[in-house]
């Protein structure tokens, strides 16, 4: 058998990748002899401290069309979406105080927008399709001339689903709002350009690009038109005063070397990934029936694959194939016991968002791991079905909507 | 989620998985939960005088749950039905080491075990009654 593989297997890349061995290469010197802080003016250690950092901004910039200038750095996604929605609404109060965005964000998304609200902000919130897509016409009919920020993702972390986002940004460019776009997932997976795609500020987060975990980065769109933020948080005037507190060097380093190693790898990784995903898909699609995609069958992350498994709920699934690691959209693996909003938004429907996983693929997955998960999940999902009251009733032909359940809890 | 020993037992090698005739008038069955919310327990025992001689189970739910309903089968069978209807929800997560957020899938077990005894003596009401069109052949 497969003795070479190594278990567990890692299938759960939406959640975080590992630092790529280059990546850390690159920062390690920045832990010891070069650790600086790259605000101080006064000494070489500082001066090359700060070289790095400017380094990196560069190769951040680099990955996604913009200028060195444009990038701040954060301590990750959800950081960076605070500073731009609170940003941006404070700073253009007076222009207005409506936002658009979508009930498929991540929460770092919503819960912003709920702050915004109890601070007197009115959010509309657009119900994406049945693929988690948001359309440019949405969009349009949404904004207001009191709309000062569309937020947003270019990639959903759960289902992939990529949003038309160069399609959005032209509408948001004729209409003259500004457009935030949480590409978390999609730097380093699809080919993203705020130039190209109309997008005035974007957040990314090293540690879902093989870089290390707590660091991120803002773009904020410098010309045509300049973006102007208020700072969320104040002290030392870090980041031209946009984001105070001394930076993580080595994190920025690291940060760096992962969006140039994405920017000049993106093209053969991304064949590769989905190379392995339409293979996991179809090795499971062969096996078992009653399995239903979640997402959108084309314009998806190449890494993601996201299925629901009638009649066996998802954490017994999981728990069924316990040396892969995956994810689910079951609210019993949640720590807030209810169902994933995205596949609710998208009214997947409940009994089914209950029977969903997410397999992540990635730059180290193996066409054997993926083997190895494909057979795993095939034999769990048939061993569940066995023991499935519901699998029971199907076989025996009966609609299971037509059944009065017992007992709502 | 760490799942305890006992938990992860119950879920590799579950007890009593199948399914009992549900037309003898000797079975009783309950089914309870709802696929909207991730459980739904069918539970059914098989009756000679007042003893539950043979019990099985399938369960669409968690872990916790396929464990809740399996251990409860393993307690039903040899039992009198009114001993069986003195199970608690609360012995089960004692046995198991249910966590906080589990218990709803004991509570579920014990639903399932009261239904299962319901349905046995409605059975058995309608067939002393005189009822001579009965539904059951
Ligand atoms: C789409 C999306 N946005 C935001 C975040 C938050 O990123 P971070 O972990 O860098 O705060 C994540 C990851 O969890 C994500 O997938």
């Amino acid at each position: 058998m497969n003795t070479a593989l190594k278990l567990p297997i890692y299938l759960d890349y939406q959640a975080t990748t590992p630092v790529d061995p280059r990546v850390l290469e690159a920062m390690l010197p920045y832990f010891r002899e070069n650790f600086g802080n790259a605000a101080s003016r006064s000494h070489a250690f500082g001066w090359r401290a700060e070289e790095a950092v400017e380094n990196a901004r560069e190769q951040v910039a680099a990955a996604i069309g913009a200028t060195g200038k444009e990038i701040i750095f954060t301590s990750g996604s959800t950081e960076a979406i605070n500073l731009a929605l609170k940003g941006v609404a404070e700073m253009y109060a007076s222009k207005g105080k409506h936002l658009v965005t979508s009930l498929a964000e991540h929460k770092a998304v919503l819960d912003t927008c709920k702050h915004l609200e109890k601070l007197g902000c009115e959010v509309t919130y657009l119900k994406p399709d049945k693929s988690a897509r948001i359309s440019p016409e949405q969009v349009r009919a949404a904004i207001r001339p009191d709309t000062v920020l569309v937020a947003l993702m270019w990639a959903n972390n759960e289902v992939g689903t990529l949003n038309p986002i160069r399609e959005i940004g032209a509408v948001c460019r004729e209409k003259g709002t500004l457009l935030f776009s949480d590409a978390t997932q999609a730097v380093g997976k699809v080919s993203v350009d705020v130039e190209r795609d109309h997008v005035d500020l974007l957040c990314l987060s090293a540690h879902k690009l093989y870089g290390p975990k707590g660091v991120g980065a803002l773009y904020v769109r410098r010309k045509n038109p300049r973006v102007r933020l208020a700072a969320q948080i104040d002290g030392g005037g870090h980041e031209r005063g946009m984001r105070s507190g001394t930076l993580n060097v080595p994190g920025i380093v690291g940060l760096g070397q992962a969006c140039e190693l994405a920017r000049t790898e993106l093209a053969e990784e991304s064949a590769r990934c989905r190379a392995l995903r339409d293979h996991l898909q179809q090795r499971i699609e062969k096996e078992l029936g009653f399995v239903e995609l979640n997402g959108h069958p084309s314009e998806r992350l190449p890494g993601n694959l996201n299925l629901s498994f009638h009649f066996v709920e998802g954490e017994s699934l999981i728990m069924g194939i316990s040396d892969v690691a995956v994810s689910s959209g079951s609210a019993c693996t949640s720590a807030s016991l209810e169902p994933s909003h995205v596949l609710r938004a998208m009214d997947v429907g409940e009994d089914l968002a209950h029977s969903s996983i997410r397999f992540g693929i990635g730059r180290f997955t193996t066409r054997e791991e993926v083997d190895y998960a494909a057979e795993a999940v095939v034999k769990a999902v048939r061993r569940l079905r066995e023991m499935s009251p519901l699998y029971e009733l199907a076989q025996e032909g009966v609609d299971l909507k037509t059944i009065q359940w017992q007992g709502n809890h | 989620m760490a799942y305890s020993d006992k938990v992860l037992d119950h879920y590799n090698n579950p007890r009593n998985v199948g399914a009992l005739d549900k037309t003898s008038p000797r079975v009783g069955t309950g089914v309870v939960g709802a696929p909207e919310c991730g459980d739904v327990m069918k539970l059914q025992i098989e009756v000679e005088g007042d003893r539950i001689v043979d019990a099985k189970f399938k369960t669409f739910g968690c872990g916790s749950a396929i464990a809740s309903s399996s251990l409860a089968t393993e307690w039903l069978k040899g039992r009198t039905l009114n001993e069986a209807a003195t199970i608690r929800n609360t012995a089960i997560v004692e046995e198991l080491s249910l966590p906080p957020v589990k218990i709803h899938c004991s509570v579920l077990a014990e639903d399932a075990i009261k239904a299962a005894i319901a349905d046995y003596k409605q059975k058995q009401a309608e067939d002393e009654a005189p009822h001579p069109t009965a539904r059951r052949a």
